[in-house]
Order: structure tokens, then C-alpha cells, then sequence
């Protein structure tokens, strides 16, 4: 945890002065440092948007994996009011890697589910840095099928680096919860929205994935494998390629959404989602309720129909 | 020196001519047996891998089987370049060394005369990778079974995504999920076999939800790999781990079905279904 980021030299360096000056400014306020934090404010917001304008696929990793950036229990309480979490998949245990219950968009009645990272070690450890295990996946199931019982949108909430890779977790059949997941979304008859805020990693991304409008944050990732993990197969090394392989992954919201796999950007404030949480909430509020809104307007066997027609034509082939 | 090892090069090309050298034994079997044996190994009787219209051939009845959408073929959408070149040459190279034009083959037959439809990955395509020409395939196929009331049997090789498709290959995992799913609206009977190796994507995708999932003996099934998971837990793993046998022993497989009693076992399966 706590990687740094270390394209964020210069900001980290004017800040650090930054806050001397505010210090020295509290103790004896004079108009030459209130010149001086002024001149070094406006520098810090250039450098913020130089950096953030053109972010490398590799850097936008960093970022989406950034232990200060608003994680789903953050989002839950920005955007939605009165959640009730619902425990267990019934058959096992209650993962706590990926949490869900009812809450309220506005007067809307919603069921949310979401990877659950956490924010420092203790959090993380708990809760196996949001990598879910099977029953995670089960019971993601048992609360989709129960909204659709009640006849509420599902808003799921992607933020993992990926399914738990575990003994535990093949032993209790992993391979199978999530593919029973995508076979069960796939046939839902009340909208699903998918926002992807950190990592979508891989099948454990997708696992909670499957739906009819998918919104990604602009400094998110989604992908079919971790660059590193794609390097160590492909270039045989992790360290050297790992820039390399995120860029051949086409891994960014802007690339996804040009191949037609995500369907809206969210952009965050410059800075990034953690420098503030609250203006990108607000970002992802308007985006769950503009497609909500036009999703709604589907009877039971429209929103399964688009749904599987929107999924069959993903995929570039030759014939 | 040098007429040494030129005689010995030869030797080795004879010795592939005429035998296999067995993956699990090391023993060399004469080729036209290991042939015989639809790639089982007579001395050991582990399993190699079977190149897609073999399989074919030893599972349908002679002549029945039709190929559907042959012409699919994968394009680079990513203009994925590795370490060890372009993802386009590494298609053209094996599409000429394999004549697949994907890493799935599918069509129409019969099976003791019960019509069904079959898709049937082969693992030299590319690892039986799940790319778009893979999924679209897939898709198809469903919607064939679908549209004609056929059953559909899979049989999985294949080492998960393809990571030069990158998302466009993970999308392939929900694609096929939603074509196999709809098969239970109009109840169309789906059987899954799952062959050496069955992992990541694939597994964790249509070869796990069929309403019968058979595996071949010793079959490597699982999700993660072995080393990422040795990895994260830090200590080896059971010598039984991720086959066929321990996924059954954990409930995720109905039946381990060798090789040679397939036919009668998909028949027996058909015949509980009444239409």
C-alpha cells in the first residue's frame, strides 16, 4: 500500500513548501509569503493540470490504484441515503471483499453492490483488499436476484485488482461463481448499472459487471489482466514492461469507450478522484441517474433484449 | 564433432515420424498407437491434447458433421505488438500451421442420430485463447442451437483470455454466457466437456455452466493459475489440485467420462431429454 506517485514530484514538493509557508504565515503574517503562497497555489494548479491532461496508460494505473481514492463504502455515502448492508450468500459465509444492500437514489430504491477496498492496512486486511472469493460472487447473486424480485435497479460498484486467487477459493469453485453470474445478469429484467471507480480487474471485475450501461471515471482501468501480469507472460518481465503492457492493453476509459466495451466517462477533478471526493460523487450521481432514467423506460424483455443484443455485438473479428 | 550431432538431428526427425514421446510418462509410443488411442496414452493412460476435427471425427457419427461460420478469423483491433512480435504475424503463423482459422470449431452432426450442434476449441490455436472470433463463434453457435432447438455441446481447451484482445476478450466471457443462458428460455439441453487444460476466462465462463458438466481424466480445470496462487499463499500445492478428479470430489463436475465411452455417455444425457 501507499505506493506513491511518483510522477507527482513536483506537486509533492510544492505542496511540502506550501504548507511551511502557511505554518510560518500563521505565527507572523506578513505580505511577502502571502505573495509567495499565492504564486506557489497558482504553480501547483498548472502543474496539477499539466500532469493530469496527459497521464500515460501506466500513470492512470497508478492512479486508479491510489490507497487515498474514494473507495465504494465512500461513494455509498456521497450518493445514496439509507443503505441497509445484507450479509452472506447463504451457503458459506459473508465475504466481506464484496458488500451490498438496499439504499435509496433519491427516491429511487436501488440495490448496490460493490468491491469493498479499504483505506489503510487494517481495512484491507479484513477485507481482503476488495479481492472477492467465491461466496463474495454468491452472494452479489443473492442480492441481484433479490431486487429483481422487488423490482429495483441493481448499481453495481467495480473497484478490485481481481477474483481472490486462493486454495479456499478453488476449492469453493470461483471459476463457477462467476460465470454463474454472468449467465444470471445476462437474463435480468431490471436495469443494471455497472461504475467502475478504481481497478476493474479482470473476471473478478466482470464477475459484477454484466450490464446495461457501464460508466468509468476517467483516471479508472478496466482490464483482461494486470500489466504486470500481462508483461511477466508476454515480455518475461514485469519490472521493465509493465508501462509497456498497459499501453498495448488499451486499459483507459477513453480507449474502452472507443471500442465500444463501457458506455460514459465520468471525468474526475484534476488531481485525480482523491483530490476530491466529493465533486467526483457528484460526477458519478448525474451519470447513474441520466442512464437510469432512459433505462427505465424499457419494459422487462426490452432491457433483456438490448441487453443481449448489446453484449453479442462486442467483439472485432475478420470473416 | 559436427557429423555427430547432424547424425543425431536425423535420428530425432526419424524418431518423430514414427513415435510420440508421451507429455506425462516420457515414453515413446509408437505414433500410429498413440493415433489408435485418440491421444491416450497406452502406456500411462494420462491424456494429451486432441486437435479439434479429431475430436470431431472420433465423437459424431461418420459423415454427419457440417461446419458453421468457418470463415471467422481473428483480427488485431488492439494492433497488439510483444516482445516477440505482432499478435497479427503470431495469427497468420498459426493459422497456416494449425489450417484453423480459430481457436474454435463449430457446426451441426449427430451423435448416435441425435442432431445436436458442437463447438469443439482446439488448444493449439493461440492456447485455445477466448478472442472475439472465438466468442463470436460461441454466440453463434448458441443462437443456432436456439433458433433450431438442437442441443449444444462445448468441448473447452483453452488457457482463458486472450490478452491481445485485451477488454474486447473479456467481454467474449458475458457474450457466451448470455448466448447459453437464453438457451433456457426455449429449455435447450447444454452439455459441457471440459478437456485438458480448462482455465481462467473460459472456465470461469460457458464451460462452467453447462447443465451437465463432464470432464475428461486428469484434466487441468481452474481459475487462477498454480503459480499465482503459489505465489499469493506461499507454500506448494496438492499434487490433485485443479484436475478433474478434485473439482468433482468439490462438486463442479457431474462426471469424469474417458475419452472413449463420450459418445454413449452424451447419448444416455440426450436421451433423459424430453423435448
Amino acid at each position: 500500500m501507499g505506493t506513491g506517485l511518483d510522477f507527482e514530484g513536483p506537486i509533492k514538493e510544492i505542496e511540502k513548501t506550501l504548507k511551511k509557508l502557511r505554518k510560518q504565515q500563521e505565527e507572523k503574517h506578513t505580505i511577502e509569503v502571502e505573495q509567495q503562497i499565492r504564486e506557489l497555489e497558482e504553480s501547483l494548479r498548472k502543474h496539477r493540470d499539466e500532469i493530469y491532461a496527459k497521464l500515460t496508460p501506466w500513470q492512470t494505473v497508478k492512479v486508479a490504484r491510489h490507497w487515498q481514492r474514494p473507495v465504494f463504502k465512500d461513494y455509498i455515502g456521497m450518493i445514496f441515503t439509507d443503505f441497509i448492508e445484507l450479509h452472506g450468500d447463504r451457503t458459506f459465509s459473508d465475504d466481506r471483499a464484496l458488500i451490498g444492500g438496499f439504499a435509496f437514489l433519491g427516491r429511487q430504491a436501488v440495490m448496490l453492490v460493490g468491491h469493498n477496498k479499504g483505506k489503510d492496512v487494517h481495512e484491507n486486511i479484513r477485507q481482503n483488499f476488495g479481492m472477492a472469493r467465491p461466496e463474495g460472487y454468491r452472494k452479489a447473486l443473492r442480492l441481484m436476484k433479490l431486487a429483481e424480485k422487488y423490482n429495483i435497479p441493481v448499481i453495481t460498484f467495480i473497484d478490485t485488482a481481481g477474483a481472490f486467487p486462493g486454495v479456499d477459493a478453488e476449492e469453493r469453485g470461483q471459476a463457477e461463481a462467476i460465470a454463474r453470474n454472468l449467465y444470471e445478469m445476462s437474463q435480468f429484467t431490471v436495469p443494471i448499472i455497472t461504475v467502475v471507480t478504481g481497478e476493474g480487474g479482470s473476471g473478478g471485475a466482470l464477475g459484477i459487471g454484466v450490464a446495461d450501461a457501464i460508466i468509468m471515471l476517467s483516471n479508472s482501468i478496466y482490464s483482461v489482466i494486470s500489466p504486470e501480469g500481462c508483461a511477466s507472460i508476454l515480455w518475461r518481465d514485469a519490472e521493465a514492461h509493465s508501462s509497456t503492457a498497459a499501453d498495448a492493453l488499451k486499459l483507459t476509459a477513453t480507449s474502452l469507450l472507443e471500442l465500444g466495451i463501457i458506455d460514459e466517462i465520468v471525468e474526475e477533478p484534476l488531481g485525480g478522484a482523491h483530490s476530491d471526493a466529493q465533486i467526483t460523487a457528484v460526477g458519478v450521481k448525474k451519470a447513474i441517474q441520466k442512464h437510469l432514467k432512459r433505462l427505465k423506460g424499457y419494459s422487462a424483455s426490452k432491457l433483456v433484449h438490448k441487453r443481449f443484443e448489446k453484449y453479442s455485438n462486442m467483439g472485432i473479428f475478420n470473416t | 564433432m559436427g557429423w555427430f550431432t547432424k547424425n543425431d538431428k536425423e535420428e530425432q526427425k526419424v524418431h518423430e515420424d514414427l513415435w510420440v514421446k508421451c507429455p506425462q510418462c516420457n515414453k515413446h509410443v509408437f505414433k500410429e498407437d498413440w493415433h489408435n488411442s485418440h491421444s491416450v496414452c497406452p502406456n500411462c493412460g494420462c491424456y494429451g491434447k486432441l486437435p479439434a476435427y479429431e475430436r470431431i471425427s472420433i465423437t459424431l457419427d461418420p459423415g454427419t458433421f457440417k461446419e458453421l461460420n468457418d470463415a471467422i478469423y481473428p483480427a488485431d483491433p488492439l494492433h497488439f505488438v510483444d516482445a516477440k512480435g505482432s499478435y497479427r504475424d503470431r495469427v497468420e503463423e498459426v493459422r497456416k500451421s494449425t489450417g484453423l482459422n480459430e481457436a474454435i470449431v463449430t457446426g451441426t452432426g449427430k451423435i448416435n442420430d441425435i442432431s445436436v450442434v458442437v463447438g469443439v476449441m482446439d488448444f493449439r490455436f493461440l492456447g485455445g485463447s477466448l478472442g472475439s472470433g472465438t466468442g463470436e463463434k460461441i454466440l453463434l453457435a448458441a443462437n443456432y442451437s436456439y433458433d433450431h432447438h438442437l442441443p449444444l455441446i462445448i468441448f473447452a481447451a483453452s488457457g482463458g483470455a486472450r490478452m491481445h484482445e485485451g477488454m474486447l476478450s473479456l467481454m467474449q466471457m458475458a457474450k457466451t454466457c448470455a448466448a447459453i443462458a437464453r438457451l433456457n428460455t426455449r429449455k435447450v439441453p447444454y452439455i459441457s466437456v471440459l478437456t485438458d487444460p480448462t482455465t481462467g476466462g473460459v472456465s470461469a465462463s460457458f464451460a462452467m455452466v453447462g447443465d451437465i458438466n463432464i470432464a475428461e481424466p486428469g484434466a487441468l480445470i481452474g481459475f487462477a493459475g498454480r503459480r499465482v496462487i503459489e505465489q499469493t499463499i506461499k507454500h506448494k500445492l496438492p499434487d490433485n489440485f485443479q484436475t478433474a478428479e478434485y473439482l468433482l470430489e468439490h462438486g463442479f463436475i457431474d462426471a469424469i467420462v474417458p475419452r472413449s465411452d463420450i459418445r454413449k455417455v452424451i447419448t444416455q444425457i440426450l436421451s433423459s431429454y424430453n423435448r
